[in-house]
């Protein structure tokens, strides 16, 4: 087992230096399919429906940057990594982009040689604890044992806020959302810990949500969004300005509803820029025209994304905070499309 | 001077390294030590070559940073802000604790379990081939995580032996059994208390002596004096004595419910009595399968001549049949003592930490150093595996037939 994870390493340096000059761009479109690297279980974010169909906030991400591409959102391979193999499975080649929960950091950006393109949801660390332990904040949580997931930022996190606070803990290292909830739920552990939106996510699925409480300390700053290959940057623009297509779609008011109406011209250039009406945008990176009115039919502008997958009408009940567009006091602000 | 009879000297040729039987051999061997050695360099040229395009360089800086995450189990002294390469030792500690636990215990199901699958007994006989062949035929993996699991489920939370009426109460009122792990109460050394620590070994010593004594006294005159009871009282007696004369210098930390955990005493932690439990018991069937195997390698006649000399059953597994099955025994066991330490690795699995998951998980995905921290586990666990192999063929070549 040691020696294939030797020849792993070997091979992930080979084809890291390989996939690099390569252009993902030229073998998403060569294979048909793109393969998208997501969470192992996390409903709301990415986790497979009762019909087996990947379902989830990331996971519309990946199927829009199928869409712009391939012109089918359908067209995506999805690889379900845990905190520990996602690094691995994007720098291998496994996965083309990586869209799960993970934290835009220095050292992940400039070490490990990963490319963020952006950001798609503003987030924090949480606790979550059952409320029938009676306790109301972090700082009361000396001595508690506590369920990680390992390879996390979370693990990090953890052990500063305990430090600064001069509080003892012990941790429970563990690899999946799903055996972090079996855990939690058997009592082996008193405090649960990871993103905030997770918290949420997680509760939801439990039997009786009302039994648990997050509590009110958020101990970090989780900018979730999604990664590419460093080195390879026209594939990074297409994944990045899908994003931002996203989020434009929504500040200018483009909906999966009225976007075959608004794709015939409109009097906003912007938009008509955006849908491929006007201005060769497509063109640049490497697309045809409908590259963004394709992306944004699949599932909807960011809002609507947000708001069918883990929005407030949804059992997992995120309100939109810091992701609401900066029109309305949030964080998302695209840059613009000319 | 030459004779007639001389074979004709033969001028070597370049051909005979094909056609000629006696160069034959080294020549395809020396074909396939180059090609071999053509391919590593090959292989190493392309990963140097790959990491510098790659801009990765290879460096062990890494393992003097802040390692920045608590580990659950530590026998030294850590904290999140010592370095990579001391959660690297904790590693390797917790990996050697289960590993040599597990030895041990699975020695000891090892050896029962085969034994007793010989027995006459349709029921026992049946009842271990039923364990021989239900574990060893189930992935270890499987077994680490269904243990864990249940006892998780099964075992109450630390929370269930508070209140009034608590779900769960400690056993004799100082063992608890919680699923996070056992806690058992731990000695307090008082002034004094040495003195009853050396009454120990000495009655130790003792026992020792005294069953060297008989066993001589019974080949020199046959007088056979009763062994066990005197064993057990010298075990006993003499320290319980010594504890009362000096004042009761030993005290018990009772482990207490306090906030989340029980504090004092000792915590045997739920991960590794689950990985520790699983590796036993699974390399027990296999072991159990090697002593079997050792004692019918001994021959029938073996037992009969005992037999016919009046040995009772039991004397006759343990002086004539064991002594001569150890030899069958001992090399297989040395691959199952190495499959434990190897096995030990699948420990985060269940969250315990041992050296992969320090150092080939955690640290490894937060610095990103893959290269390097696996060279340092495979290092590791060669130098291990070197180890035991050593120790055990010294045992093995202490016991085996020795021919005069
Ligand atoms: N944002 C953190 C944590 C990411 C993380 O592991 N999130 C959890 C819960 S929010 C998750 O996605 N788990 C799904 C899984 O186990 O596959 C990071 O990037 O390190």
């Amino acid at each position: 087992m040691k020696k294939s994870v030797l020849w792993g390493a070997l091979t992930v340096a080979g084809l890291a230096a390989g996939a690099a000059a390569a252009g993902t761009i030229d073998d998403v479109k060569a294979r048909g399919k793109l393969n998208c690297g997501v969470t192992t279980g996390l409903v709301g974010f990415a986790a497979p429906d009762s019909n087996g169909e990947w379902k989830g906030f990331d996971v519309a991400l990946c199927r829009a940057v199928a869409a712009a591409v391939l012109g089918d959102g359908n067209a995506v391979e999805f690889v379900p990594t845990t905190g520990k193999t996602r690094f691995t499975a994007l720098a291998s080649g496994e996965v083309d982009v990586l869209a799960r929960n993970t934290t835009w950091t220095f050292s992940r950006d400039v070490d490990l040689k990963f490319e963020f393109v952006g950001v798609n949801y503003y987030d924090g660390q949480g606790f979550m604890v059952p409320k029938a332990l009676g306790v109301s904040s972090a700082k009361e949580l000396d001595g508690a044992t506590v369920c990680i997931q390992t390879g996390t930022t979370t693990e990090l996190n953890l052990a500063d806020f305990f430090r600064a606070n001069n509080i003892s803990y012990e941790p429970v290292p563990i690899e999946t959302n799903a055996e972090a909830q079996q855990q939690y739920l058997a009592g082996a552990c008193d405090v649960y810990t990871t993103d905030a939106s997770g918290l949420a996510a997680t509760r939801a699925t439990f039997e009786n949500p009302g039994d648990h409480v997050l509590l009110p300390e958020i101990i970090s700053k989780e900018p979730l969004g999604p990664l590419v290959r460093h080195g390879d940057n026209e594939w990074a623009d297409v994944v990045r300005w899908t994003l931002n297509a996203l989020i434009s779609a929504e500040e200018y008011g483009v909906t999966s509803a009225n976007i075959d109406e608004m794709a015939a011209g409109t009097n906003n250039p912007e938009i008509n820029r955006i849908l491929g009406t006007e201005g060769t945008l497509g063109e640049m990176l490497g697309l045809d025209a409908q590259w963004a009115m394709r992306a944004i039919k699949v599932g909807g502008n960011y809002g609507e994304v947000f708001a069918q997958n883990i929005g407030e009408s949804t059992p997992i009940g995120l309100a939109r905070g810091l992701n609401a567009q900066w029109t309305d006091g949030g964080l998302l602000y695209s840059p613009p499309f000319r | 001077m030459t004779t007639l009879s001389d074979p004709p000297t033969q001028q070597f040729r370049l051909s005979m390294l094909v056609y000629d039987t006696r160069y034959r051999s080294l020549t395809f061997q020396a074909l396939a030590a180059l090609l071999l050695a053509l391919s590593i360099f090959y292989l190493g040229s392309n990963l140097i070559s790959n990491l510098r395009a790659a801009g990765l360089n290879i460096s062990f800086e890494f393992l003097g940073a802040p390692a920045g995450y608590d580990i659950n189990q530590t026998l030294v002294e850590y904290d999140s802000q010592s370095s990579h390469a001391r959660a690297a030792v904790v590693g390797v500690l917790n990996t050697l604790v289960v590993a040599v636990l597990a030895c041990v215990t699975a020695t000891i199901f090892g050896v029962l379990a085969g034994v007793l699958r010989l027995s006459n007994n349709w029921l026992v006989s049946k009842l271990m081939a039923f364990y021989v062949e239900i574990f060893r035929n189930i992935p270890v993996l499987i077994w680490i995580i269904i243990i864990f699991t249940i006892m998780t489920a099964v075992l109450p939370a630390p929370s269930a032996f508070r209140g009034a009426e608590p779900d769960a109460s400690m056993v004799m009122g100082s063992f608890a059994f919680t699923n996070r792990g056992i806690y058992t109460p731990a000695p307090v050394w008082g002034p004094g208390s040495m003195v009853v620590v050396l009454t120990f070994v000495a009655s130790i010593v003792a026992i020792i002596a005294y069953r060297k004594y008989t066993t001589k006294l019974l080949y020199d005159t046959g007088r056979l004096l009763p062994v066990f009871w005197p064993s057990i009282a010298l075990f006993f007696l003499p320290t319980i004595l010594m504890f009362f004369i000096m004042g009761k210098p030993v005290t018990l930390d009772v482990p207490e419910l306090k906030g989340f955990n029980f504090q004092g005493g000792i915590k045997v932690g739920g991960p590794l009595i689950a990985l520790w439990f699983a590796l036993s018991i699974y390399t027990g069937a296999f072991i159990a399968e090697n002593v079997r195997a050792g004692i019918q390698a001994v021959s029938k006649g073996q037992t009969e001549a005992a037999a016919a000399l009046g040995l009772r059953s039991g004397r006759i597994m343990s002086l004539v049949i064991l002594p001569q099955a150890l030899r069958v025994i001992i090399p297989p066991l040395i691959s199952q003592y190495l499959n434990i330490t190897k096995n030990s690795s699948l420990a985060i699995a269940v969250g315990y930490a041992d050296i992969t998951a320090t150092l080939g998980g955690i640290t490894l995905n937060q610095t990103g150093r893959a290269i390097e921290c696996v060279l340092l586990l495979m290092l590791f666990y060669l130098t291990i595996s070197l180890c035991i192999s050593a120790f055990m063929n010294v045992y093995n070549n202490a016991i085996k037939l020795k021919e005069r």
